[in-house]
């Protein structure tokens, strides 16, 4: 494994090579140069980059003005205040409008921890998501960031992309390929699921790495695009394992795990189990010490497994051929 | 502790602000040291902030710390949520937390959260972090207060960076159209925001003609002067059915030399021989 990575370098190289590509692309922030990590970005095009103020209403409706003047605008800001304070601008202006924006939602998640509720941006996923025509990506590591930022600049209509602070190991190799709207097998398995994106995806691969020395063979999917979201890789998961863990750095009421449950429910019912913030606001504390907190943990993810594989065994749910 | 109580019962203006300028020096050290102690916050608008805090806490707003739900009591929303170490800081002073809370300043599972929350700490009357959110429920509460009546004001703080949210030229124009002299805006008016000076991210001058042509009644103040802060808060209401609005013209990082207008201390976390040398000069300054 490579060192944990802060996905906002891989963020703000991929941009940066985007631009000296492309002079349509342009910034846009809401004094956040800094925690966007875009100080080499407007060093290198100072012109391109446009800092609107504490204002995130006006940096939304700004990135779609530019969108409808031909620019490729990256809206950068933390997530939380992008999503929270901008959704209608997002809504109507982005999504609506059908306009080619960026969105990046910078430290998403509990990535400000102490900081608390306020800089926490644990509800955009379901927001985003519930927005018609809006593509949202959670990429899992630095390389998976890279290939987002490009497949967002290169697909023309609104995206969100949801970027992490957090440092998370590679869970992906150096030749990986993205695509939007599919989920990506990172390992095979037969007994229950694993489904999970951002800054938890490597906390799944360690939930079926333990598991597997119990005897218990975990898939380990990656959804990285949850809007929209990879119906066939969730059919076959519930067709193929008969149980489906979902877990996410959100809250579990309409994030990825509603995502999926959506699916599952009407498709190929099998029982799940949602990880993730259970719809209270943190309590105080680093953003590590709350992922404990919620056992938003390769431990959590492993116990909710296992959960599901003694129910199957109860219930005695055919375990369907596996792969 | 009825300290507060005393302090509003002193009349001269001289003999008060003495006292005043040793207390915020001390909130001053105080949030430093939390700030250390937490390796995160907001040193550089704790600072600004501090000669504001202390004079209204300690001088201004009639608030009993036995009673911090009273009815009656003067609100204080502090807007610019980031400067929580001043700000739990002056609520201990006044009262409403024991001084030991301060060293649990954003803890595991503590009540001092990094940005103020009012079902956790006494006193604090608006959750706030996200910049923009004081002035609107600022002028709601003073519209309660009108509706019923009542005698007691309502007092806002935002930063000047945080003025560029639209949701205070929202209210600023509510405020004015409700005739709202119950209720008192004061500007940190330090200059800088998170990366640099606003006059270059998003310029705000002129301010007070903005408040002026916007319906209010506007003071300026030298935001470290805290005779100049008593008696301008002293004077309220400026004008009969005007909201006011107080610009203090402060310092970010104020009082410690190299802190001072230097935009990286907005949220840089000082080592603890920064810490040693900031208090150093505090105390030479008052002790
Ligand atoms: C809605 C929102 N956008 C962005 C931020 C991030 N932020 C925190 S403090 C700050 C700068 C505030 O500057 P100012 O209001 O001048 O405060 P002061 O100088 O007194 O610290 C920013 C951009 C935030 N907290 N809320
Ligand atoms: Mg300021």
């Amino acid at each position: 494994m490579t060192a944990p990575a802060d996905c906002r370098v891989a963020f703000s190289a991929a941009l940066l090579e985007l631009a000296a590509a492309d002079p349509r692309i342009v910034a846009v922030t809401n004094d956040s140069v800094g925690s966007s990590n875009l100080k080499a970005f407007r060093q290198r095009f100072p012109e391109r980059l446009i800092d609107v103020g504490i204002a995130e209403q006006n940096l939304v409706g700004v990135g779609a003005g530019l969108a409808n003047g031909g620019k490729i605008p990256f809206v950068c800001a933390a997530a939380c205040f992008l999503t929270a304070r901008a959704l209608e601008q997002i809504k109507v202006d982005c999504a609506y409008s059908r306009r080619n924006v960026k969105l990046c939602g910078m430290a998403s998640g509990m990535a400000y921890g102490e900081l608390g509720p306020t800089h926490h941006s644990i509800e955009d996923m379901a927001w985003m998501r519930a927005i018609a025509g809006l593509t949202v990506l959670v990429p899992a590591d630095a390389a998976e960031t890279d290939r987002a930022v490009r497949a967002a600049a290169a697909f023309d209509g609104p995206v969100f992309l949801r970027i992490s602070r957090m440092k998370v190991p590679a869970v992906h190799p150096d030749n990986y390929r993205f695509e939007i709207g599919r989920a990506v097998c990172l390992r095979q398995g037969s007994d229950v699921t694993l489904a999970a994106n951002g800054t938890v995806v490597w906390r799944a691969l360690e939930a079926a790495r333990q598991l597997a020395a119990e005897g218990i063979s975990a898939r380990v999917l990656n959804f990285s695009t949850v809007q929209p979201i990879d119906r066939e890789a969730i059919l076959r998961a519930a067709e193929e394992t008969g149980g489906i863990v979902a877990a996410e750095e959100h809250t579990v009421h309409g994030g990825l795990g509603s995502a999926i449950a959506e699916v599952v429910v009407e498709a190929r019912p099998v029982p799940m189990r949602l990880i993730g913030v259970p719809g209270v606001f943190a309590p105080t504390g680093s953003a590590e010490f709350l992922m404990e907190h919620f056992g938003i943990t390769a431990a959590g993810i492993r116990a909710a497994a296992l959960e599901l594989v003694e129910q199957k065994v109860a219930h005695g749910t055919p375990a369907r051929t596996g792969n | 502790m009825r300290f507060l109580a005393y302090l509003c019962e002193i009349e001269y203006t001289e003999h008060v602000a003495p006292d005043l300028a040793a207390l915020a020096n001390r909130l001053r050290r105080r949030s430093l040291r939390m700030v250390h102690r937490a390796g995160l916050g907001h040193p550089g608008g704790d600072l600004s902030a501090a000669d504001i805090l202390t004079t209204l806490f300690l001088g201004i707003l009639r608030i009993d710390p036995l009673q911090p739900a009273a009815p009656n009591r003067d609100r204080f929303l502090m807007s610019k949520g980031h400067s929580s170490a001043a700000y739990y800081g002056v609520l201990a002073m006044a009262g409403f937390l024991p001084e030991s809370a301060l060293d649990t300043y954003m803890q595991p599972l503590a009540l001092l959260n990094g940005h103020p929350d009012r079902n956790k700490v006494p006193g604090v009357e608006a959750n706030t972090g996200a910049l923009g959110h004081g002035l609107p429920v600022a002028v709601g509460a003073a519209m309660a207060a009108r509706m019923d009546g009542a005698a007691w004001r309502t007092f806002v703080l935002t930063g000047d960076g945080e003025l560029q949210e639209g949701s205070n030229w929202e209210a600023a124009m509510a405020a004015a159209h409700y005739g709202l002299d119950n209720l008192t805006l004061i500007v940190d008016r330090n200059g800088l925001q998170q990366g640099g000076a606003t006059e270059s991210t998003m310029r705000l001058n002129p301010l007070a003609e903005k408040f002026r042509a916007f319906g209010w009644a506007v003071r300026e103040v030298d935001g470290h002067d805290h005779a100049q802060l008593l008696s301008v808060f002293r004077a309220l209401p400026f004008e009969p059915s005007k909201p006011n609005c107080v610009i203090a013209h402060t310092h970010k990082g104020k009082g410690v030399s190299f802190m001072e207008d230097r935009a990286e201390w907005h949220h840089r976390v000082p080592t603890a021989e920064e810490v040693a040398a900031a208090i150093g000069e505090l105390e030479a300054a008052a002790p």
